[in-house]
This record gives C-alpha cells, structure tokens and sequence, in this order.
C-alpha cells in the first residue's frame, strides 16, 4: 500500500500521458477519417480507390505493427535523411500510428453518416442556391457528427485501450509508469492492477461523457 | 534497400507463423467457448448471474489486453499451491499465459455478442417452443441459441480477426510469434522497413484466408435467416 502511494505521483504522470496520446490520436484521427469520407463521397473515381485502400490496409494490420513500423522504420528514415543516428520522437511516432489507425475506422464511421442522408437535402439546397461549402457547413456537418458520434464514442474507447501499445516502444504512459513502479519495488502484479484500474476509471468517464454529449447534441439537432 | 534480407527474415518469420496461429486458433477456440455462458448469462432472467456477467464484460472490456496479459503472466506463479502439481509448468509457460488472457480477454466481447444476438430472437419463438412443450434447455438449444448464432455469425468472424491482431500482444510477454520474432530481427539487421513488410503479408495472408474461411462456412453451414429461411434451408 506504502509503495503504491510511493509511486502514485508516476502514475498520476502516466495516466496523464495516456490521455495525451489518446487525444492527440483522436483529434488528428478524426481529421482524417472526415477528409478519407468526403474523398470517399466525392465524384473523383482515384480519390475513391485511395481512400479505400488507405481504411482497407490499415484495418487488415495489427495496431502493435503499425507502430513498430512507425517507430523503428521512421527512425531508419530520419537517419537517413539526416545522416547520422537520429531517433523519432516516440510520441510522435506512437500517436501517428494510432491516428491512421483511428482515421481507417474513422472514415468507415463518417461515410456511412454521410451517406445515411437523404438525398433529398442534397437537391434541396442546390434548389436554394446555397455554395458547396454552405451546403456542408450549415446543412450535413451538424448531421454528420450526430450520426456519428456514436461510433467515433465506441472507437475512442477502443483507442484509449490501445494506446497501452505505445509503452512497448518507451513511451511514458500508465504502463510504462506501471512497468516501472513493479521492476524497482518488485510487486508487478500490483502495479498492474493499479493501471488496469486507472484505465476502467478513465473508460467509465468516457462512456458518461460520451452519453451527456450525445443527449445535449440530440436536444440540440434533433 | 537490401533485397536479400527478404529472403533471410522470411525463413525465421513463417517458423513464428506457427505459434501465431496456434495462439489465435487457441485462443479464439477457448474464448468462444467461455464467451457462450457469459453470452447465456447477459441475457438471462437471474439477477446474480446478469451482474456477474456485467461486471466481467466491463473489467474485461474496459481495460487493455496489455495489462490484461501482464497481470495473468505475473499473477499466476503467484498460485504457489499448485507447484508441484501437473499443471504447474503450464502455468508459468509465456505461450500458456498469452492463450488464457487473448481467451479470457474474447470471451468478454463474445460474451456481448451472443447475448446480444439471443436478445434479438424475436419472443414469440421462445414462447412457441414452452407451449410446444420444450423444457427451457430445449428452447436454448434448439430454438434460441441456431438463431442467435446466425444472426452474429459475420460478428464472430470479425472476433476471429481481432483475435489475430491481439495476438501479436503475446510478444510483450516474450512469446516468440510473428510480431516477437519481427522485432527481433529488426533489433540485428535494422531493416525494419522489409522485415515488418514480411510480417504485415503473413498477417495479411492469415487474416485473408481466415475471411474466405468465414464467409464460406457462413454460405454453407447457415442458410439464409428471416421469413421463408425454412423452406430455402
């Protein structure tokens, strides 16, 4: 008990990184999962087939080798470019990998809400002569995230769980802070429930706010 | 790039293959299987077993594999009664472990999966069976469980590949699949971009041919479901 309120202040530092690397990966996965949907929907035939077989690839590839590939092989690439041994930021790299992960499943997410509109909306505001960017903006953004939110809900819990895999590659997460806490006191076990129980508290956060945001944007839209 | 590295990383990655699938045939295997009675138990009318089965899906749900698999690797040589006895050396096996947490971490997800699908059966089935004279098994049996195992078979296959890709979270706790050995070869040759390309197609392949393996089993073995799927069977 004494060493884990010891170690609670590293803990505390982990869990923190861990919702940076969660955040990061969501907010830049969310880019791009909008942009893969809108390229998805959109008349350019290419466009299309990149876009697919960007969601198609990522989602057929373990999560832990897409890092390691960033990882190592963005280290690789540095050097070369660079000369010299220079090593990727592992934040970076970890939070990447997760992005395009997030983005693959993201993008599957927002083209079904984008396509669940009806068509009619569409030639109703042509009929009103509103632009293509007023026409996303005010009229399919809005129902687009409504739609949405509950899939991206259910992908940010499961990104939250699999950023546990950055701490493979060093990055200062709650298992890596865990990892370390268990080698220096020599009870990993321990440590290891304390994180597992950091993570059911950040979830059961999540799924609360993910409730409280999808009732105020219902109240909102609908 | 260095071309023959290909060659040279591909021989000491198809011999991890082997232990990739055997981890996720096993685990896969044994998740199903404990995933049914978490499955049954979501959905049944007994308070204590739906709570029992709420609490394991969320704690299994709700926390990493990682942690998961680091907890049962560290914490079953803590069971030091049973040293000595048959099972011991199984237990503090890395393979041994991996299969317990990829299994013990799918039966969670299954677990919501089935009881989902055993939800959706519509009521009047299971009502149709008691009046027929169907003890409550027999409705689980016969009526409830074919049904439910239809309608979330694709899920299931999904569960297989998901299965797959958690496996390779066995090398954190030193098991030597595909992802372990990958690493491995990275840390001598520094070619991480061939050898990890190497790793992805034998994922790819495996993942793949598992896809086929599930959409003809599902043409095959399940007919169609809904009105008229008993005369089209």
């Amino acid at each position: 008990m004494v060493d884990i309120l010891k170690y609670a202040p590293l803990l505390a530092d982990g869990a923190l990184v861990t919702v940076k690397v969660s955040v990061t990966s969501l907010v830049i996965g969310t880019g791009l999962g909008v942009a893969a949907a809108i390229a998805a929907v959109s008349n350019n035939i290419w466009l299309k087939r990149l876009v697919g077989a960007y969601a198609g690839i990522v989602r057929s590839f373990p999560e832990l080798l897409i890092i390691f590939v960033l990882f190592y092989g963005g280290t690789v690439a540095l050097s070369r470019l660079f000369g010299g041994h220079v090593e990727i930021s592992a934040f970076w790299a970890g939070s990447a990998a997760l992005s395009i992960v997030f983005g693959a499943y993201a993008s599957e997410i927002f083209r079904g809400a984008i396509s669940s509109i009806p068509r009619g909306q569409f030639e109703a505001a042509q009929i009103l002569g509103l632009s293509k960017a007023q026409l996303w903006k005010s009229i399919l953004l809005p129902q687009v995230a409504y739609r949405a939110l509950p899939g991206i809900g259910n992908q940010w819990l499961i990104l939250l769980k699999d950023s546990s895999l950055v701490s493979i590659v060093g990055i200062e997460d709650v298992m890596r802070s865990a990892a370390v806490a268990g080698n220096a006191t020599r009870s990993p076990l321990t440590f290891y429930l304390v994180a597992a129980a950091i993570y059911l508290v950040i979830t059961a956060i999540s799924v609360l706010s993910i409730a409280l945001l999808e009732r105020s944007v219902k109240a909102r839209f609908v | 790039m260095n071309f023959d590295i290909f060659a040279s990383t591909f021989m000491p990655l198809l011999a991890a293959f082997g232990t990739t699938i055997a981890l996720t045939i096993f685990g896969f295997t044994f998740g199903q299987i404990l995933g049914l009675p978490v499955g049954i138990a979501l959905s049944s009318n007994s308070t204590i077993a739906k709570t029992l089965a709420r609490i394991y899906t969320f704690v299994w749900r709700g926390t990493p594999l990682l942690v998961q698999l680091l907890i049962i690797y560290y914490g079953l040589p803590r069971l030091t009664f049973l040293k000595g006895t048959v099972i011991w050396p199984f237990l503090i096996a890395p393979l041994v472990c991996a299969t317990i947490g990829i299994a013990l971490n799918s039966a969670a997800y299954t677990g919501a999966l089935v009881g989902g699908g055993i939800q959706r059966v519509a009521a009047g089935q299971r009502e149709a069976a008691q009046t027929l004279g169907f003890s409550k098994w027999q409705t689980l049996r016969y009526i409830i469980l074919p049904q439910a195992y239809r309608s979330i078979f694709p899920a299931i296959g999904n569960e297989f590949i998901l299965v797959m890709k958690a496996s390779t979270l066995a090398s954190a706790i030193a098991v030597m699949d595909v992802t372990g050995a990958a690493r491995s070869i990275v840390a001598q040759t520094y070619a991480p971009f061939q050898v990890f390309a190497v790793a992805g197609l034998l994922y790819f392949v495996f993942g793949s041919i598992a896809g086929q393996v599930f959409r003809f089993l599902e043409a095959r073995r399940l007919g169609p479901i809904g009105p008229g799927a008993a005369s089209a069977s």
